[in-house]
């Protein structure tokens, strides 16, 4: 037991403990929550050589500035990170992503703003010292479920560590992100409930994303999508990445923190391979969807992954 | 019956009994839901996350990295859907309800012209079913209530609805396990709590299945049991 610990000196928008995920509860009303960029979570782990199942924290646009208070620690962030070190001497250096660093008691880290995306992940050697629920320190906001009593990071908060600083070296990866604005779909179980002209529309038309965009979904704006069956569906369970539309016929991807059960049709789900991709995209955006078949999105899934692996493997030390 | 068998995205498998909303359909869904976990925690399916029912659905979703949807379906179409059961898995739960804590059974026993203490006679002697829970956490989704009493949702739903609040809406009948807002007729409350953050084990009281009896309690008794806990 050390007392290493962070001291929250700013939150940032919207900041949690997340990690994997919490299953085998959404048949009790507990949606599985984890990590929105799964690719980036395991690289930040891999980066402070901890196991792949640690908690990290996740920040979306203003991430928070932490001081540590107590002990010494080493600590990664990935994603696209505008973020300086600044150390108990008050200089400050311009952090960079994808890399590990050392960081010595009174340093701080300022997660200043994820660039032309919306998430970003902090690892620490050996991991936060959380409590976990349910096999899982992945925080539901909504559910006030996971550590922190399942809030987001406050001000004034203490982050406790597990460890103090062992491992020697530090650790780069060339970490490749992609840009494109096209996300692969299968369709979904009542795409024939909207009109032929809907059908075709929500292939051929972009969609922008709007502000009314979280963890829980991603509310699009675009050409009206005709229902001509029914707008209500007996409540059914939810897959994440499932876009359905309301009586309006606005789109809405539900998203990593979806809730467990839900009425409205869905027309489309986001293939896996693409949902890193899409949960990255900012409001403003103008995303379109292409129809893949089941064996398409999982050769696509297979090359996720190995990319993931390969990512990995390009980890070497500084 | 399973009517149809679908993939939901890649890594979902919708399980569908029809459109009615029946206890005799739900407990079919119920009667794969618990195979399929009993199967997951004996290891001999891989990679199922979640196995959610709803009415007359089951959702099965799954890790892509450990088995795809093509296996999911073959192992759905060996099963012998008569040899499933029921039984082993339900349980039986009596919980208390203090119906002094009502806020609709005036306007429901005027709409419906039956006596207050008649609804709370129906309402405590009918056996009730839980089709499914999710929403929120622990909030379970219960019929099938005599059609004597079968109202709408309020026309205005409530800011705030206490947690432990019991409302029933149509057939069904459920309970709020936080305070939220809410539309459905109050007419009581239970000091029974659904859902315990701080239990690693078993958090959630009830289970998609098992039955519920309402047995009425003194305010004086709610405030002994509230107490307790």
């Amino acid at each position: 037991m050390n007392n290493n610990f962070f001291e929250v000196l700013r939150s940032g928008i919207n900041t949690t403990f997340q990690d994997k995920g919490r299953f085998g509860m959404q048949h009790l009303g507990v949606a599985p929550s984890g990590c929105m960029d799964h690719k980036l979570f395991l690289i930040a782990n891999a980066l402070v050589s901890n196991d792949e199942k640690e908690g990290v924290l996740e920040f979306a646009y203003q991430g928070p500035l932490l001081k540590l208070t107590k002990g010494k620690t080493k600590f990664a962030i990935t994603g696209n990170v505008l973020f300086q070190i600044i150390n108990s001497k008050n200089e400050t250096i311009n952090g960079e992503c994808n890399r590990s660093y050392d960081l010595d008691e009174g340093d701080q880290i300022d997660i200043l703003a994820t660039r032309q995306s919306a998430y970003g992940y902090l690892s620490v050697e050996g991991g936060f010292d959380v409590e976990p629920f349910c096999n899982s320190v992945s925080t539901l906001v909504r559910a006030n479920i996971g550590p922190n009593e399942g809030k987001k990071i406050n001000i004034k908060n203490k982050i406790p560590l597990k460890t103090n600083r062992k491992e020697k070296n530090n650790y780069t990866a060339k970490v490749s992100l992609e840009k494109k604005n096209v996300i692969r779909v299968l369709k979904g179980p009542q795409f024939d409930y909207f009109s032929e002209s809907s059908k075709k529309e929500f292939f051929s038309k972009e969609y922008k994303i709007t502000n009314l965009t979280d963890r829980m979904g991603m509310r699009l704006e675009g050409k009206v999508l005709k229902n001509i069956v029914n707008t209500n569906i007996r409540s059914e369970g939810i897959t994440k990445g499932a876009i359905q539309v309301p009586a309006d016929g606005q789109p809405i991807v539900l998203l990593t923190d979806h809730p467990t059960i839900g009425g409205y049709p869905k027309i489309a789900n986001v293939i896996s391979a693409d949902y890193d991709l899409l949960i990255q995209k900012i409001p403003g955006t103008k995303i379109s969807f292409k129809s893949v078949e089941l064996k398409k999105a999982e050769k696509a899934f297979k090359l996720y992954c190995e990319d993931i692996k390969k990512t990995l493997d390009t980890k070497s030390v500084l | 019956m399973l009517k149809k068998l679908s993939n939901i995205g890649d890594c979902g498998i919708v399980c569908d009994f029809g459109d009615e909303v029946s206890q005799k359909i739900n407990t079919e869904v119920i009667k794969l839901f618990h195979y399929v976990r009993r199967q997951t925690s004996d290891r001999n399916l891989e990679g199922i996350l979640n196995c959610t029912p709803s009415y007359n659905k089951l959702i099965i979703n799954f890790d892509l990295k450990k088995i795809n949807a093509t296996k999911i379906l073959d192992f759905l179409k060996s099963i012998n859907f008569s040899e499933l059961n029921l039984s082993q898995n339900k349980k039986e739960w009596t919980i208390p309800i203090c119906y002094d804590f009502e806020m609709d059974l005036g306007n429901m026993s005027k709409v419906l012209k039956i006596d207050k203490d008649e609804i709370i006679n129906i309402h405590s002697k009918t056996v009730f079913f839980i089709y499914m829970i999710g929403f929120v956490p622990g909030h379970p989704f219960m019929g099938d209530l005599d059609s004597k009493l079968f109202l709408n949702r309020l026309k205005t739903p409530r800011v705030k609805i206490a947690a432990g609040s019991v409302g029933i809406v149509e057939k069904f009948c459920n309970i709020y396990p936080y305070e939220s807002p809410g539309g459905w007729n109050i007419i009581g409350k239970t000091p029974t709590k659904l859902f315990n953050k701080n239990d690693n084990n078993k958090p959630c009281l009830l289970s998609p299945g098992d039955t519920v009896r309402f047995k009425s309690i003194s305010k004086k008794e709610f405030e002994n049991l509230d107490n307790e806990q």
